[in-house]
């Protein structure tokens, strides 16, 4: 998530989430385009609120019943807002063998929270993932668009202090 | 044509058609769960697994195509062991209460249970638990009792196209819901009751009245009047035995008479009088210039889903209440007044082929004030039967007996009402005597009578010509309607109805299993309407407007079709309602 985007209104996200969908060729015919808009509109809005859903809905003539359907199948999309960092903790079998538990286990005494969790300062959502095609430095977690690997529970504390500070 | 043997039978189908079809030309009946003919292919449940030479899986014979020199077989040792385990598995997270579900004896699983060779039970896992959906006063969900075979899905979305149904979730968390999981009754859902119809199992089932009614007849101070639907007599025979297409009008009076009830009237005599209120609400439309298309209320389902998803075309309804309505509303204060009997004392049952004709008595707008609705409970034909069967009734062995006066005797006009096409014939009879002042000889209108989706008929009515079309299943009401919103068609009446076939298919119907059909089968559909045909033809009055005791009302309590008493008893006041309704266009083919 860019930092312009994140000082945006929420009527301007809209029009930006509408200006998304009208760039399709025929937003009527192209309801293969749902996924790609549902991903914008998590973008842009952190989360898919019931009124984002039910505005994509109208937007492109797909039944709520639907949208909601895909939004919930796929375990990216969230219906909850999330902390502005989310950090998934990738639980593949390469970094779980790697440390990954142990991993996870450091970052909950750290913040507080449980897998699924968001801070009360709405900074951090703690994920688990299956495996983000990393291997190689497993153990391997992503915060927001940054990724670490070759980790290990020390160096938890410095990493997560960043974010403390780039608040 | 591909040919391919089957079952070690040669047998020559057209490209692209599925194993299970190209079984059935030669009379193999592959077993089924999730498959209907007349839904999109779904290829979930697995049951109709085949084996097929070469291949190493074992494909869903529903969703795989044949192909050419295919060597096909449909039973082998191995398929009957796979099916019995993955019907198994079903049952493994379903309730075990058979014996007090409302399917027993009905359900697609306990058969399938039994002839795929479940015999004991192998599997122990961990079960769904959800709570049940009671908001709707049509229509209640049992998510638990749900074997995701999503023909719900299929057909609240491509028959009804609702789409107020649809997946949350993934795998064993997968539960059918509307969307955001809101409850029924605050949904698009119109309460058609197809889903009930459709599932297999009793994920879904009609809000029970039964309860509520035998409550009022145990009660000295309830005066109990009861009406049914044309619908409920052309189809109650098929929970007792009989073959679907027999008129048993005068069993279900006498066995409702048995049962306690005081006065047993016919909802067709409420037909005959919506006939003279819309009829005239159609002079009234013709004289003015419009606006038109005229558009039919009669049936609950399609009121609830204009008033979700055709905002701009509510004006177009008429407002004249339901057969069931205005019969529920002439019994609180014509019949009472005349029977001396305290509206407040009178409580009124309506027995109806539908689920949405609970919706109906739920809304306030059909009530006759704040206090009193016109109907007080609605059951569905299949409360019906079970209500006379929890009673130890021998149905088919009661005497015949006739209904009470003074809302007794109906027409051919009332009779029609039960099957698409029906409500646009009989106003058609009235309305050319309104118009022309003379007798419409012809009274049967092929045009308007078949069973395609939406029909279209010009009638010439004193020199005029009025266009009259007519759609059934709302998916067609979709279709219809959006023609004529477009421009692209001209109407002066349109009837719609909610249900596939009009009420005689509607969502309180006996299950089309319990006379070995399937849902939908137009066959059934087509047997139930003959036995409203043979009704109206065997009735010497079969134009609403003659029936004298209709004329007597008018004489001495309504004064005149659109009177303010009228105004004030038999019409409605249709809403906008939200969620507003959002369908899918249908896609070019």
């Amino acid at each position: 998530m860019s930092c312009t985007e994140c000082k945006l209104t929420e009527s301007e996200k809209l029009t930006e989430l509408s200006a998304f969908i009208e760039a399709h060729p025929d937003p009527v015919e192209a309801q293969g385009a749902l996924i790609p808009v549902l991903h914008r509109a998590q973008e842009l809005f952190g989360y898919l609120p019931t009124e984002v859903m039910d505005f994509v809905a109208d937007k492109m003539q797909v039944p709520t019943a639907y949208v909601y359907g895909v939004a919930t199948f796929y375990s990216h999309f969230t219906l909850i807002p999330r902390g502005k960092y989310p950090i998934s903790v990738c639980m593949g079998t390469a970094c779980y063998v790697k440390g990954a538990p142990a991993i996870l286990d450091t970052i909950k005494q750290q913040i507080g929270i449980r897998t699924g969790e968001t801070t009360e300062d709405g900074l951090f959502t703690l994920l688990e993932t299956r495996c983000i095609g990393a291997c190689g430095l497993a153990p391997v977690l992503t915060i927001g668009d940054d990724v670490y690997g070759r980790l290990t529970p020390d160096q938890i504390p410095d990493i997560l202090e960043k974010y403390h500070v780039e608040k | 044509m591909i040919n391919l043997t089957i079952d070690g039978k040669p047998v020559s189908v057209p490209e692209g058609t599925t194993i299970m079809s190209a079984a059935e030309k030669i009379g193999v009946k592959v077993p089924r769960l999730c498959y209907h003919p007349r839904l999109s292919v779904e290829g979930a449940c697995r049951v109709c697994i085949v084996e097929v030479e070469g291949m190493r899986s074992l494909p869903a014979s529903c969703a795989y195509p044949v192909e050419e020199g295919m060597v096909v077989r449909t039973i082998t040792p191995e398929i009957r062991e796979i099916r019995r385990d993955i019907v198994e598995l079903l049952l493994d997270n379903h309730p075990t209460d058979c014996q007090t579900c409302e399917r027993d004896g009905n359900c697609e699983l306990q058969d399938l249970a039994y002839s795929t060779g479940v015999r004991e039970r192998f599997f122990e896992g961990e079960r769904k638990h959800y709570e049940n959906d009671y908001s709707s006063p049509g229509v209640i969900r049992v998510p638990d009792k749900c074997v995701m075979c999503h023909r719900c899905v299929r057909i609240c979305g491509e028959v009804q196209g609702i789409h107020c149904l649809g997946y949350h979730s993934r795998g064993f968390k997968t539960v059918v819901m509307p969307a955001y999981n809101l409850p029924f009754n605050d949904s698009v859902c119109s309460t058609c009751g197809q889903c009930i119809n459709a599932c297999p199992t009793a994920a879904f089932l009609e809000k029970d009245a039964v309860h509520n009614v035998m409550r009022a007849l145990a009660d000295p101070n309830k005066h109990v009047v009861v009406q049914f639907a044309p619908s409920v007599r052309a189809a109650i025979g098929e929970g007792f035995g009989i073959k679907p297409g027999v008129p048993l009008q005068k069993k279900i009076v006498s066995a409702l008479r048995l049962i306690g009830f005081d006065a047993v009237f016919d909802t067709e005599v409420g037909a005959d009088v919506n006939i003279m209120e819309e009829g005239m609400e159609f002079i009234e439309r013709v004289k003015a210039g419009g606006p038109f298309p005229l558009i039919t209320s009669c049936s609950s389902a399609w009121i609830k889903f204009a008033e979700n998803f055709y905002h701009d075309m509510l004006p177009n309804l008429s407002s004249t209440k339901s057969p069931m309505s205005i019969l529920g509303s002439l019994a609180k204060t014509y019949y009472a007044e005349k029977a001396g009997i305290p509206k407040e004392n009178i409580y009124s049952v309506g027995a109806m082929c539908c689920t949405a004709k609970k919706f109906e008595a739920a809304r306030h707008q059909c009530w006759l004030d704040e206090n009193t609705p016109a109907v007080d409970a609605v059951m569905t034909t299949r409360e019906l039967i079970w209500l006379i069967k929890s009673n130890g009734i021998d149905f088919m062995n009661l005497p015949d007996e006739e209904f009470d006066d003074p809302l007794g005797d109906s027409t051919g006009g009332g009779s029609i009402f039960g099957w698409t096409g029906g409500l646009a014939e009989s106003v058609l009879r009235s309305v050319y005597y309104f118009i022309t002042g003379e007798t419409l000889v012809d009274i049967e209108f092929d045009g308007l009578r078949s069973m395609e989706w939406v029909k279209r008929q010009t009638i010439n009515i004193g020199g005029t010509d009025y266009k009259f079309a007519v759609a059934h299943g709302l998916q067609n009401a979709h279709t219809l309607l959006r023609s004529i919103r477009d421009g692209k068609e001209e109407a002066h009446f349109v009837e719609i109805m909610g249900c596939p076939g009009g009420c005689i298919g509607g969502g309180g119907q006996p299950y089309a299993r319990t006379t070995g059909s399937i849902p939908l089968d137009e066959k059934l559909l087509k047997k139930r309407a003959d036995a409203l045909r043979s009704e109206d033809r065997s009735k010497t009055i079969r134009r609403s407007y003659e029936n004298p005791w209709v004329q007597r009302l008018y004489r001495e309590y309504l004064g005149a079709p659109l009177s303010e008493k009228s105004h004030k008893l038999l019409h409605t006041k249709l809403v906008s309602r939200l969620p507003v309704g959002i369908s899918r266009r249908e896609n070019k083919p």
